[in-house]
């Protein structure tokens, strides 16, 4: 494992963010997020999760403090170029309702004017990498289930191959069982993709199973920062209370934290 | 004597009339649509600038069809010729429900997927054209035909001011009492808009199944 970069892949510097109203979402946020890390937000609704990952690729301008991805402020970025290396992967997909799977997946490539046939063999590379059939690739959105659905997003996010993949409860409006058989397979694929992820959820399991770092916020503000392995033994109120709300009726334990090894 | 006899008897003239009024309408529809559409997607996301410009469009419909076409004769260059009026008329007609579902298409669409679509890399025009347009088609389609309908209906009163049409055979029955001529007016316009209705609700009924 090579030595931490000089320079973070993010960066928050105080960096708040506030509705015209003046109510604040995110405040003075100082954080830094390493390449090749999988940071997890875990927070409840309201807790300013969602606000910070959408800060990051400017769907959200910070109104206070700096924001750096790879040491340049998210201002200077083209906001486009910006976005076109953080892949974005949202609840629900969001997939394009009137393209089929292969023209979602080919939406961003082929507006970078890649020609037809490279477009072609990216998207079924993608489809294989989250576990779909290649056949599926000229189905509608609508034809597919919750759980391929989310696949197809995560393709998606995928296909320009970013440095970045921005995830927000990528796997939150499945059942349960989908959900954990999608948080295995994509815990697989992290340690092929090696690429640096910020995900977003509330589920402490999901948390423990992905993540390598977890950011605990809490009322726009952040709470704690731990590895996977520190959070089970933390002190911190609302940790354990985290805990406390993930541990099943009859005290079996959670999954082991699998990022404590990185 | 039967209403059908005007009709068998001068089939030529309402053929020539009918093709009269399929251009006013088509133009007028024609216009209205690609000045509207834009207009249209401008204003969605504008909600003040879109009340204003609905509710000038809106006026323009309290306004008795007869005394619009009316007061056009005042309009330089428009008014020199009846056919410019009737066209100007039309078209200010059949912006209104074009822009109203311009407007409604693009807001009916899922904020979800624009926002993935924005948060993916897409630039405003790309989303527009790729995400928006597309999936709000069959709204604005819809809006077109209504706009067919009303303006087929209202190009009958062009005849009024001498803009041609089959309005031309509905005021002569009128001012003759000859029912058979007013039929030879009625009956082509009734078809002209049911075919249109029934041809455009096709197509959007194709485009909606897509989505």
């Amino acid at each position: 494992m090579s030595a931490a970069p000089s320079t973070p892949a993010i960066a928050f510097r105080g960096t708040s963010y506030q509705l015209p109203g003046g109510e604040a979402l995110v405040e003075s946020l100082s954080l830094e997020i390493r390449e090749g890390v999988t940071l997890i937000l875990l927070g409840r609704s309201g807790s300013g999760k969602t606000t910070t990952l959408k800060l990051m690729n400017r769907l959200l301008e910070a109104t206070a403090g700096e924001l750096l991805v790879e040491g340049k402020r998210v201002e200077d970025w083209d906001v486009i170029r910006l976005r076109r290396r953080m892949g974005y992967a949202i609840q629900d997909a969001g997939l394009f309702p009137h393209y089929t799977v292969e023209r979602n997946i080919g939406l961003l490539p082929s507006v970078e004017g890649w020609p037809a046939t490279r477009i072609r063999e990216r998207v079924q590379e993608l489809l294989e990498m989250v576990g779909l059939e290649s056949g599926i690739a000229g189905r509608y959105p609508r034809e597919l289930s919750g759980g391929q659905r989310q696949r197809v997003g995560v393709a998606r996010a995928l296909a320009l191959d970013p440095p970045v993949l921005l995830m927000d409860e990528p796997f939150g409006a499945l059942d349960p069982m989908t959900r954990a058989e999608l948080q295995g397979e994509f815990a697989q694929l992290q340690k092929r993709l090696k690429k640096t992820i910020v995900l977003v959820t509330h589920d402490l399991r999901e948390a423990l199973l992905l993540g390598t770092e977890i950011v605990l916020l809490d009322a726009g503000r952040l709470v704690g920062r731990y590895a996977p392995a520190e959070f089970m033994r933390t002190a911190d109120p609302l940790a354990v209370a985290y805990r406390h709300a993930f541990s099943a009726p009859n005290g079996s334990p959670l999954p082991p934290a699998a990022g404590g090894v990185r | 004597m039967t209403i059908f006899d005007y009709l068998l008897a001068h089939p030529q003239e309402v053929l020539a009339l009918t093709g009269e009024h399929v251009s006013l309408a088509g133009v007028s529809v024609a216009i209205a649509t690609v000045t509207g559409v834009p207009l249209g997607v401008f204003i969605a996301r504008r909600p003040a600038l879109a009340n204003t410009v609905l509710g000038a469009v809106n006026a323009i419909h309290v306004v008795p069809s007869l005394a619009l076409f009316g007061f056009l004769f005042a309009v330089p260059w428009i008014g020199e010729r009846a056919p410019r009026m009737a066209i100007l008329a039309l078209s200010l007609y059949a912006l209104l429900p074009i822009l109203r579902n311009v407007c409604a298409g693009i807001l009916g669409v899922d904020p979800t997927v624009i926002e993935a679509g924005r948060g993916l890399g897409l630039t405003e025009s790309q989303l527009l054209r790729r995400v928006e347009l597309p999936l709000a088609f069959g709204v604005i389609v819809a809006g077109i035909r209504v706009a067919v309908v009303l303006d087929v209906g209202i190009a009958t009163i062009a005849a009024a001011i001498g803009a041609g049409g089959l309005g031309e055979l509905i005021f002569r029955g009128l001012a003759m009492v000859n029912t058979s001529l007013i039929f030879a007016g009625a009956l082509p316009a009734a078809v002209l808009a049911l075919a249109a209705d029934l041809s455009l609700g096709w197509i959007e009924s194709r485009l909606r199944e897509r989505v």
